[in-house]
């Protein structure tokens, strides 16, 4: 397996994060996720240690990191007041695709999303989920080696939720490496492996499976809660 | 006692609100479900007099938004969607200048928010803008109570909190139902439902369903099945490919299946999938959750 980046966390942790992975960045709010995808995106340099993001080091090649990695957030950057292809043609051009390229991965991505017909519609007349998906879409316009996406699945309806996950599945069966963050406890369970991040450590790091049988929990909602806070439920049988 | 008939709310082409009505008893803990756009907060602003009605009526307590406005600003406490405190005023400033301005103090009322207060006071000198999204929740929660509301009215307080808040946040609500709160919530999470004594769930501004949390699960119609194997992805295509397949939806580490035929076996399906090359398959009977019901609604609108 080809080695994609690796992370040092606090207290001598490692890790690294495979070409394909779906990697479940978990944590409670305020525990340090965002600290951490700023500097895997190339946003903010660590005080210590190393880090490689798709074989580029954070310190030196941020520019290069971000030609290579795509990047959603929960308040997507889709222009309201643009077309869904005016939205790809701005996006393929500030990664410097040429006019044909971006014609051809136009049609391949709304192709995918069946939503080629509506390719001149503004973005402020759709429904969430498909902003969403498309925002998905458009952070993969350069053909990433690795998407970051930071609460992807927020308040959408729990169908559209699903499908979401079907994009996902197949952009990491195509090789895509994807880093994604969620509060949806069930969303841990589709992940490859699942990080925990509590005050700014990582605290767990394994298979969903593997972590359900350490901490004895009858789901990810539980070994999280173990996990964050260790206290919670001795501090409720008081 | 929260009334509602027959609410329609219209923004240009967009029906937000499409005759929606419901009762919400008094000190009842009662929850609005559903994604978002679909109408949770549309309705909360009519009853919390900040938007009018098209069509319809509403009463809470008594008094109707359109004529009894200031009365019910004053026995409601409304805890809105987005974190709405003043950001440069301090924890214990942003709490004063609340409780000031419903003519009452701190000391007053501080029975009531004690148990929340107790856990932010610690930082009351720090700016609200620098807090938390876990304190900055505890903050607007205790704001919505230093006057001592008769209904507590809170929009999605748990969205983008994480899951250990979020039980803590829930176990704060059901403290506060104890000491005689009427309270309407409303969330995202579809979990959150069994909490409530009873929910409505709401998708593209209609109800599709109102009972009791037990009630809604009860009345799912199909026999669900838990289902895994060794590679889900083939899992599900196998599934969805199944001609006796009605609906196939990932959840937590196992897929949710649903037959049309009312009759399928437990090993009609697990044969069917290891004639099929799925390793390792396990298949048994599910008990559906409020998610499985609102996805089964979804489709049946659609």
């Amino acid at each position: 397996m080809k080695k994609f980046g690796s992370f040092v966390a606090n207290n001598d942790l490692n890790f690294e994060v495979y070409k394909g992975e779906i990697f479940g960045f978990l944590g409670a709010n305020g525990a340090g996720k965002t600290t951490a995808i700023r500097i895997l995106c190339g946003l903010s340099k660590p005080t210590s240690g190393d880090i490689k993001v798709a074989g580029f080091d954070v310190y030196k090649e941020t520019e290069k990191i971000k030609k290579n990695i795509g990047y959603m957030s929960q308040k997507f950057s889709l222009y309201e007041d643009l077309t869904i292809a005016e939205n790809i043609e701005l996006y393929g051009g500030i990664y410097g695709l040429s006019r044909k390229q971006i014609k051809i991965r136009t049609t391949e991505l709304l192709d995918k999303l069946n939503m080629l017909e509506n390719k001149n519609t503004l973005i402020s007349e759709l429904p969430l989920g498909w902003k969403q998906k498309l925002a998905f879409s458009v952070a993969m316009v350069h053909k990433p080696k690795i998407i970051f996406l930071d609460e992807p699945t927020g308040g959408v309806d729990p169908i559209t939720r699903r499908q979401f996950w079907d994009l996902i599945y197949e952009a990491s069966n195509e090789g895509i490496t994807i880093f994604v963050t969620t509060h949806y406890m069930d969303e841990a369970e589709y992940c490859d492996r699942v990080s925990i991040m509590v005050d700014g450590r990582i605290d767990a790091l394994d298979t969903p499976a593997k972590l359900k049988e350490k901490y004895q929990a009858k789901d990810m909602n539980e070994v999280f809660i173990k996990v964050a806070r260790p206290d919670f439920y001795t501090m409720n049988n008081d | 006692m929260i009334e509602i008939n027959n609410i329609s709310k219209s923004y240009k082409q967009v029906q937000a609100l499409k005759n929606v009505s419901f009762n919400v008893n008094d000190n009842e803990l009662f929850g609005v479900i559903g994604p978002d756009g679909a109408g949770k907060t549309t309705l909360f602003r009519i009853l919390t007099t900040l938007l009018l009605s098209d069509s319809g009526t509403t009463r809470l307590n008594g008094y109707d938004p359109n004529k009894d406005y200031k009365k019910i600003r004053e026995i409601i406490g409304y805890m809105p969607g987005r974190f709405s405190l003043y950001q440069d005023l301090s924890v214990e400033e942003n709490l004063n200048f609340f409780a000031t301005v419903f003519n009452t103090t701190i000391d007053e009322n501080y029975d009531l928010i004690a148990d929340i207060y107790k856990q932010i006071e610690p930082f009351k000198k720090r700016l609200a803008g620098r807090l938390s999204g876990g304190m900055k929740q505890k903050l607007a929660l205790s704001c919505a109570l230093i006057h001592k509301p008769e209904i507590l009215i809170l929009d999605e307080p748990t969205t983008g909190v994480d899951a250990v808040s979020r039980m803590e946040f829930w176990q704060m609500l059901k403290r506060l139902q104890e000491k005689n709160i009427t309270i309407l919530v409303s969330t995202p999470y579809m979990d959150e439902a069994s909490l409530c004594d009873r929910v409505a769930l709401i998708q593209n501004g209609e109800i599709m369903d109102i009972n009791t949390p037990e009630g809604i699960t009860k009345s799912f119609p199909d026999t669900l099945f838990a289902v895994n194997g060794k590679n889900k992805f083939k899992l599900m295509q196998d599934l969805r490919s199944f001609e006796q397949a009605n609906s196939v939806f990932p959840f937590g580490e196992y897929v949710h299946f649903t037959s049309t035929n009312r009759d399928l076996k437990l090993d009609d399906l697990k044969n069917y999938l290891t004639n099929n090359g799925n390793e390792q398959v396990e298949v048994k009977i599910e008990n559906p959750n409020i998610e499985d019901c609102f996805m089964n609604l979804m489709e049946n609108e659609q």
